[in-house]
């Protein structure tokens, strides 16, 4: 791979990897405070509002940092792979655009609103607010990733002059099948996320035994709501995906299982180092027949191996692949135990005094975040050497005057400037969690510093 | 429909410079007009719900011209690319400039991130200048669409200049000047007391100066590129848009010499559209103009999408920007007057300047 090439995939890399830790917090919160503004409405109870206020303060960090790291993405297609955008404008230009116009647009306008407007509206109007906001955050979600649907499965377009790329319906792009599926496993994850983080603060509260009230209503709706998507994570969207790779990516799939030759009855592999030179995989741990039945149904179906494929067209890295396929799978399922037992727990009424689980679940705060990341890592790893899925390869899209003097030198420049958001915001969030969910009074509104008062 | 499109984009980076204008304006003045914390908390606050929304016309319009114009964005995009990281870095630091400094009651804290917020916008000002000088002056574009600028050479105006030279510095300045006396209005517009004296003193201390800039690089840009009078010889109506440039400079002086906050800031509005109007009725048919060979001008007859892609965009563009407006219109008026003094007015979202009753 040329040294070129090599920065611009690290720079895209890095840049939307950290900010993507942003993105799926906020789309994980907003529906939980939605939910929480419903509660208010419902019950008249304050301790729903101050809790919905809590969030709202995580959220707005959360939501900063991700518009501040969310701009370069979009200008990046333009300055690092300039061959790419030249060609596919006509077609990705489009659900771009759509997510400016008709979420961030939305997303600003409300969020103000949402978190100054409190007293400057009725209450069901400021329910509103909260839930213009989480549309907003959910329709970016859909039309970036709609975007990134059509690089891995090309719908809805013919060749134009010049070999660019121009679409042919609208609709056909806006619902291409595969985008469907990613957005529901997606935004399915950043819930987990969402309620992960939710349950762990309330978990933290109880161990601290402080803010124990609102504690447990984080536990309770973290749990709740943790318990139903971490199933939905697994089946149908988690499912659905993978059935969906089988057939249109096979050879990604042969990766992420580090399956190398083609086998009937294929076994999954739990654990191993795929060593790609020599083609096998070291230390494995496997699990006879089951790849065949998840993928096919059939304990018996032929699951084709990379050797089907000619070696130019496998991923470029098949053990981060299969590594990073492996953690979001493993993970996955140790948070639907985790949620399981907590949900099971909290039936019995058992769950506040159960401090083995609080543990546990506090213990999990970063791990969905991994899982996430490492779920997109995957994702896009999988879908070299192509940057369009079987028609474009990803060394004709970088920008080719652009050297890799120039990108490192940048990419340089974005490891600096994110560790220093990454520490302030950790910082920041530390704040309003050690400060915790209480009523401000009129002084600390004066003060305009609520959240240092504590 | 590629004029429609040309004109589409240009409505959006001219909406953008008109309202993040004035955030970048309140920014560069908070340096030097706010002493107290009180003070600088109150300019910020002055743009605090809205400057998010403001940005989105960047990023809206940048979709906006990949989706139209794929090969102006990659060769642009690609050939400005050490000026526009800087752009994007320095739109971080005045994003969490804004957004932090209540977060905490310190003074270092607090000096920070102000002066994070204002020497962003500082030198944010000055780039957007440098950037629009660039277009107009045009760049060493190859034969295969693409060109990369470093960001000096010799400081000359050249077949292979830099992103900076006597020009391009010139147009930033004229940037510079004109965004913080559009911030100077909006602060008086929307403050009062001591900060709005103060903005109206550096209004008028700025006002001399963006008139002898705005001569100045209006005959430096007549002297490097005599050809962006043809469109205007073609159609003399075009004539109009310097007149009402002129204008709007008289109504400015106008209107804040008899105290008139919203119409000196409307004037510097109206400034700033028609200056870009002014530059893109230059420019056109072209988007980027070769300084080697005429043949290579990027223009809207070779960089534009497919017409299918163009016409249903028309559509749904036209849908989304109408609801959008009406957010702007719902948000302008929910958070209209003046901001009055600490918990009582409005703040910025994940700083605490907020109002809140219990």
């Amino acid at each position: 791979m040329d040294d070129a090439l090599m920065m611009h995939r690290l720079q895209f890399a890095f840049t939307v990897t950290f900010h993507y830790l942003f993105p799926q917090l906020t789309m994980g919160l907003a529906p939980l405070i939605v939910i929480l503004k419903t509660m208010y409405l419902r019950t008249n109870n304050p301790l729903y509002n101050r809790a919905a206020r809590f969030w709202a303060k995580v959220f707005g960090i959360s939501f900063l940092m991700g518009v501040v790291t969310g701009i370069p993405m979009e200008f990046q297609f333009g300055t690092n792979w300039a061959q790419f955008s030249r060609l596919t404008g006509g077609v990705i230009g489009q659900p771009l655009v759509m997510e400016g116009v008709f979420s961030f647009f939305l997303e600003s306008a409300f969020l103000g609103l949402f978190l100054f407007g409190e007293e400057r509206l009725s209450k069901i109007a400021h329910w509103w607010t909260a839930f213009a906001v989480f549309a907003g955050s959910w329709l970016s979600g859909f039309f970036i990733i709609m975007t990134d649907a059509w690089m891995q499965h090309p719908v809805a377009f013919q060749l134009g002059a010049n070999g660019s790329f121009q679409v042919t319906s609208f609709w056909g792009l806006l619902l291409n099948p595969w985008g469907l599926i990613q957005y529901s496993h997606n935004m399915c994850g950043a819930l987990i996320t969402g309620t992960f983080v939710m349950s762990a603060v309330g978990a933290y509260y109880l161990l601290e035994d402080k803010f124990v009230e609102e504690g447990r209503a984080f536990l309770r709706i973290g749990v709740i709501v943790g318990i139903i998507a971490c199933c939905i994570q697994i089946f149908p969207t988690g499912d659905l995906h993978g059935k969906m790779m089988g057939k249109y990516q096979p050879v990604t799939v042969a990766a992420m299982e580090g399956l190398f030759k083609t086998e009937s009855g294929a076994p999954m592999v739990i654990l191993g180092q795929p060593d790609a030179e020599s083609e096998k995989i070291d230390n494995p741990l496997v699990a006879n027949k089951v790849l065949s039945y998840l993928l096919y149904g059939t304990t018996t179906a032929t699951v084709k191996g990379l050797n089907e494929f000619p070696k130019n067209d496998w991923p470029t890295n098949i053990p981060l692949v299969f590594y990073t396929y492996h953690i979001m799978v493993g993970l996955g399922t140790i948070f639907v135990a985790v949620m399981a037992v907590s949900a099971f727990l909290l039936w019995r009424g058992l769950l506040y005094k159960s401090r083995w689980m609080l543990w546990i679940i506090l213990c999990c705060l970063p791990f969905p975040h991994i899982a996430n990341t490492a779920g997109w890592i995957t994702a896009e790893t999988g879908r070299q050497p192509w940057i369009v899925y079987g028609l474009m390869r990803t060394a004709a899209g970088y920008s080719k005057d652009v050297h890799a003097g120039n990108s490192l030198f940048t990419l340089i420049g974005f490891m600096g400037l994110y560790t220093i958001l990454a520490i302030l915001f950790l910082f920041l969030v530390y704040r309003v969690i050690a400060h915790g969910p209480v009523e401000e009074t009129a002084a600390e509104i004066e003060s305009g510093t609520p959240i240092t008062a504590a | 429909m590629l004029l429609t499109w040309f004109l589409l984009v240009a409505i959006m980076i001219t909406a953008y410079v008109v309202l993040d204008g004035f955030d970048l304006g309140a920014g560069i003045l908070h340096l030097f007009i706010a002493r107290t914390d009180e003070e600088r908390r109150t300019m910020i606050r002055t743009i605090g719900p809205v400057w998010d929304g403001n940005e989105v016309w960047l990023l809206a319009g940048g979709g906006t011209l990949y989706f139209a114009f794929p090969l102006l964005y990659a060769s642009g995009f690609s050939g400005f690319y050490l000026p526009l990281m800087i752009v994007l870095w320095l739109l971080i630091f005045r994003g969490i400039g804004v957004e932090l400094r209540m977060h905490l009651d310190t003074p270092v804290w607090r000096g920070l991130f102000d002066g994070s917020f204002g020497l962003a916008s500082l030198l944010l000002a000055i780039f957007y200048g440098a950037a629009l000088g660039n277009v107009l002056r045009g760049v060493p574009i190859g034969k295969d669409g693409y060109f990369f600028l470093p960001l000096w050479t010799n400081w000359r105006v050249g077949p292979q200049p830099g992103i900076l030279d006597w020009y391009t510095v010139l147009s930033g300045a004229v940037a510079l000047f004109a965004l913080g006396l559009h911030g100077a209005y909006y602060v008086a517009l929307k403050t009062s007391g001591e900060i709005n004296a103060r903005a109206k003193r550096a209004a008028r201390t700025l006002w001399p100066v963006i008139v002898a800039l705005t001569g100045a690089s209006l005959a430096a840009t007549l002297y490097i590129r005599p050809d962006l009078l043809d469109n205007y010889k073609r159609w003399p109506v075009l004539y109009i848009i310097p007149a009402v440039v002129a204008g709007s400079l008289f109504s400015m002086w106008r209107a804040s010499s008899r105290g008139q906050e919203r119409g000196a800031f409307l004037s510097s509005c109206v400034y700033l559209i028609f200056m870009l109007v002014g530059a893109a009725a230059g420019v056109y048919p072209n988007l980027l103009t070769s300084t080697t060979d005429p043949t290579r001008n990027i223009t809207v007859y070779n960089a534009h999408t497919g017409s299918y892609a163009l016409s249903v965009g028309l559509i749904w563009w036209s849908l989304g920007m109408a609801i959008a407006v009406g957010y702007f219109v719902f948000v302008y008026r929910m958070f209209r007057g003046k901001v009055t003094a600490a918990g009582h007015g409005y703040g910025s979202y994940s700083g605490s300047g907020r109002n809140r009753q219990g």
